[in-house]
């Protein structure tokens, strides 16, 4: 694969003297590239003069960053402790069955990374899971299957910014006592 | 200006949809030519979920607050509160509310969802950096002193006392030193440091800034879990905004010191909020704990003395110097001094971040703030404190005060302030497996007994899940949990044993029911379950055949339900809509 590393070029030299800058340098590229590909490690070990190993030993210590491109959609099933008393786990078992991919990667069509995340802070609605920016609360197995329709046949449902949407029906304003 | 709606929008307004919210009432405020008599302000989250909150204050009626106001009520709210001056009965917070809030003290919260964390002016006049303005006319001995006296201990999980923390970095001679918060709240179920930084970002920066000036560090660091953009953007805000103001930056308020403050995003790393790793990772490399001497006070960032405090640590400390020490200390217990908050979380009404003073009984935050158990049916069976790092206790131990040494003494920690409260349908052995596997994906691996000994336990208790498990294996784990806690390198490996061996010791009849009955009590652990309707249990409801995503559940009203076994994928959705406990 050839990749335009112009703009990887340009995030080294913003960071080229500071002190402690490998981590953030990597984290620009990835928001560039939607991950760190092997010739940009290559790139940066040449311009900042460290070893290729030095930067995968960074690269595969920490969650947050990918080896390889990402699908089009993410999907974090909150693994926390709320999420998890509530069926978390069950969420994110059917979502990896129904997608046929293990937590960490990609369907074949590029279209879901699939992902765990340790408490997105709505425990009061969990289980949460979170489609790109989106947070779904009160999610039920049920739910998963018409959302991941929505996905995949609406291309401009990855542009909803920060939206919620609760999904459990019922959940006026309980009566208080 | 008088009239005034204050919306909740931290990230678990936004999660329920307040952006919306807050818009409607800009535009309503506007259609209604009352854009410049009322202020609409957007506040972090106040600690309660109950979806999204508003406030409405007018000299008429005061103060009323809304719950689960949804974007189709604002012309309601605008109509009838507004143009009219009568309340919404409909939407008003119901004693749940008040009584969520009346057993709290907040400080270290005081000002989260009360004002605009992006606007400086807003904490100014709530008496922000009068505290730093103080410090500064104090020497650092005084500063130090107060903090000491305070009792103030810290809140990331270990309880070391401040202001001796203050004093180690004072005293260490060195052209350079650093002020570090730690912003990585890594416990899956804690998000207090997260809500103090979306909700009142100036509070951490001041507390910072005083124990910079006392501790004679001129540059700091707060170093954020990847997962909280909302937390980084708003902390950029207001260090910019109080560099400008000169409560950061250059010779600061005209007293010659300087401190300017960075902000480090993480990237996915539990272990990173370990000081050691932590700065490992601030220096760019892995982030992987070193053993300690030497401590971070002698050499820690790039080898200077360095001070690490956690957020509500540090929010805690403008009110100690503003309000004097002797007022912090007149609250809690005679070792734990001041308040302690908690995400309040599991099978309780009420779920949120509560602020409670120390020694406040466990029973008496659940039956409190927390309002009680969510389902009444189901009984109480525990808690579970202090995260992956803390234990979980039973039923007979809730009058156990919250304080560092008496939560201690019953195995579990204080922590960082995960509170779950769990009934009747949660199981405890799985628990323990749950948190063993968080722990055990988080271990970087260093040393054998963390990356070993934990993966070898959670291997057992997989085992015990799974209806495989023999009496031998309870004295293996623990055997291995003790010596684990004796011989791992950080604190991430010294606790990481703590679930398994307090459900082992406060509820080992659930260990039992697996191994020897192989019958899981709660019905969770899949393979114990037969997925089998109990005709006694059931009211033929239905609730179950509704929740079944693969049509497995057979119901037809009237008659009792029946799960077809070829087309059930085990994902418990029917256990978890019932009821009556009716399918086993
Ligand atoms: C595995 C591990 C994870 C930790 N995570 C955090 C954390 O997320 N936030 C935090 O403030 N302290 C955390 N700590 C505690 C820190 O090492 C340190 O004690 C704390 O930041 C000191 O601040 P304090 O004295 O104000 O509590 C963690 C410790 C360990 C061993
Ligand atoms: S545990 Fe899932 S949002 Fe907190």
């Amino acid at each position: 694969m050839n990749i335009d590393l112009s703009e990887a070029a340009k995030a080294i030299d913003k960071y080229r003297d500071k002190k402690g800058a490998l981590i953030p340098l990597l984290q620009e590229i990835q928001d560039i590239y939607g991950y760190v590909s092997s010739q940009a490690i290559g790139m940066i070990a040449h311009e900042l003069n460290i070893y290729p190993v030095h930067i995968y030993g960074v690269l595969t210590f920490y969650t947050q960053f990918y080896l390889t491109p990402r699908g089009k959609h993410t999907i974090k099933v909150c693994q926390g402790t709320a999420c998890h008393v509530m069926g978390g786990k069950e969420l994110l078992d059917y979502l990896a069955d129904k997608l046929g991919v293990e937590v960490g990667e990609t369907t074949e069509d590029r279209n879901f990374s699939l992902e765990r995340v340790a408490c997105l802070g709505c425990c009061g609605i969990a289980p949460v899971i979170m489609v790109d920016e989106d947070f779904y609360g009160r999610c039920t197995i049920k739910d998963l299957d018409a959302l991941l329709d929505k996905y995949t046949e609406d291309d401009s449902s990855g542009s909803l910014n920060g939206n919620v949407h609760n999904l459990h029906k019922k959940r006026n304003k309980p009566k208080s006592n | 200006m008088n009239n005034r709606i204050l919306v909740c929008v931290g990230t678990s307004g936004v999660s329920a949809g307040a952006e919306k919210v807050a818009a409607n009432f800009r535009s309503e405020l506007e259609q209604r030519g009352l854009g410049d008599s009322w202020e609409l302000v957007r506040t972090g989250d106040r600690g309660l979920f109950r979806d999204v909150l508003v406030d409405i204050i007018t000299p008429e009626l005061g103060r009323v607050t809304y719950e689960f106001v949804k974007p189709e009520d604002v012309a309601e709210l605008c109509e009838k509160h507004i143009a009219r001056g009568e309340a919404v009965e409909r939407l008003k917070a119901g004693s749940d509310y008040e009584k969520f809030f009346a057993g709290q003290t907040r400080i270290a919260l005081s000002n989260c969802g009360e004002i605009d964390p992006e606007d400086i002016e807003a904490y100014i006049a709530l008496d922000g950096y009068a505290a730093l303005k103080k410090a500064l006319g104090m020497t650092q001995e005084q500063v130090i002193d107060e903090v000491k006296r305070s009792g103030l201990r810290g809140r990331g999980g270990a309880g070391f006392p401040t202001g001796l923390k203050w004093e180690l970095t004072w005293k260490e001679k060195s052209d350079e030193k650093y002020m570090v918060c730690n912003a990585d709240e890594g416990d899956p179920g804690a998000f207090m440091d997260r809500s103090i930084l979306e909700g009142d970002p100036h509070s951490v920066l001041e507390g910072m800034a005083i124990a910079a000036y006392a501790t004679g560090a001129n540059h700091g660091y707060v170093y954020c879990r990847a997962e909280y953009p909302l937390a980084v953007k708003r902390l950029r805000k207001a260090i910019t905004q109080a560099t400008q103001k000169g409560y950061l930056g250059e010779n600061i308020l005209g007293s010659g010191f300087s401190l300017d403050i960075q902000v480090k995003e993480g990237a996915g790393a539990f272990v990173c909020g370990e000081e050691t790793a932590l700065m490992a990772s601030i220096e760019g490399a892995r982030g992987m704990p070193k053993p300690r001497p030497p401590y971070p006070s002698q050499s820690g960032l790039w080898g200077k003395p360095t001070t690490i405090n956690n957020v509500e640590t540090l929010a805690n400390v403008r009110h100690i110097i503003l309000r004097g020490a002797q007022w912090y200390a007149s609250i809690g217990t005679e070792k734990s001094k001041g308040t302690k908050v908690f995400a309040l979380a599991g099978k309780v009404k009420n779920t949120g971040l509560v602020e409670i003073p120390m020694g406040t009984t466990i029973r008496d935050l659940i039956f409190g703030p927390g309002g009680g158990m969510v389902n009444r049916r189901r009984k109480i069976k525990g808690i579970q404190i202090g995260g992956p790092s803390g234990g979980c206790l039973p039923e007979s131990l809730l009058d156990t005060p919250i304080d560092y040494e008496s939560i201690t003494k019953t195995g579990a920690i204080m922590g960082s302030g995960g509170f779950v409260v769990m009934d009747t349908s949660t199981c405890m052995v799985d628990i323990a497996r749950f948190f063993l596997s968080f722990t055990v994906a988080e271990s970087c691996g260093k040393c054998v007994p963390c990356r070993v000994g934990l993966q070898r336990m959670l291997e057992v208790l997989e085992k015990i899940t799974a209806g495989k498990g023999t009496a031998e294996d309870l004295e293996f784990l623990a055997k291995m949990g003790e010596s684990v806690k004796d011989t791992a390198l950080c604190g991430l490996g010294n606790t990481g044993p703590n679930p398994a061996i307090t459900t082992m010791k406060y509820f080992a009849d659930e260990y039992k029911a697996h191994i020897e009955e192989k019958r899981c009590p709660a019905h969770v652990c899949v393979d114990l379950v037969d997925f089998e309707v109990d005709e006694e249990k059931c009211t033929k409801c239905g609730l179950c055949f509704k929740a079944c995503p693969t049509g497995a559940v057979q119901w037809k009203p009237k008659e009792f339900a029946r799960i077809e076994m070829e087309k059930c994928i085990k994902c418990k959705a029917c256990i978890a809509a019932c009821n009556f406990d009716a399918i086993h």
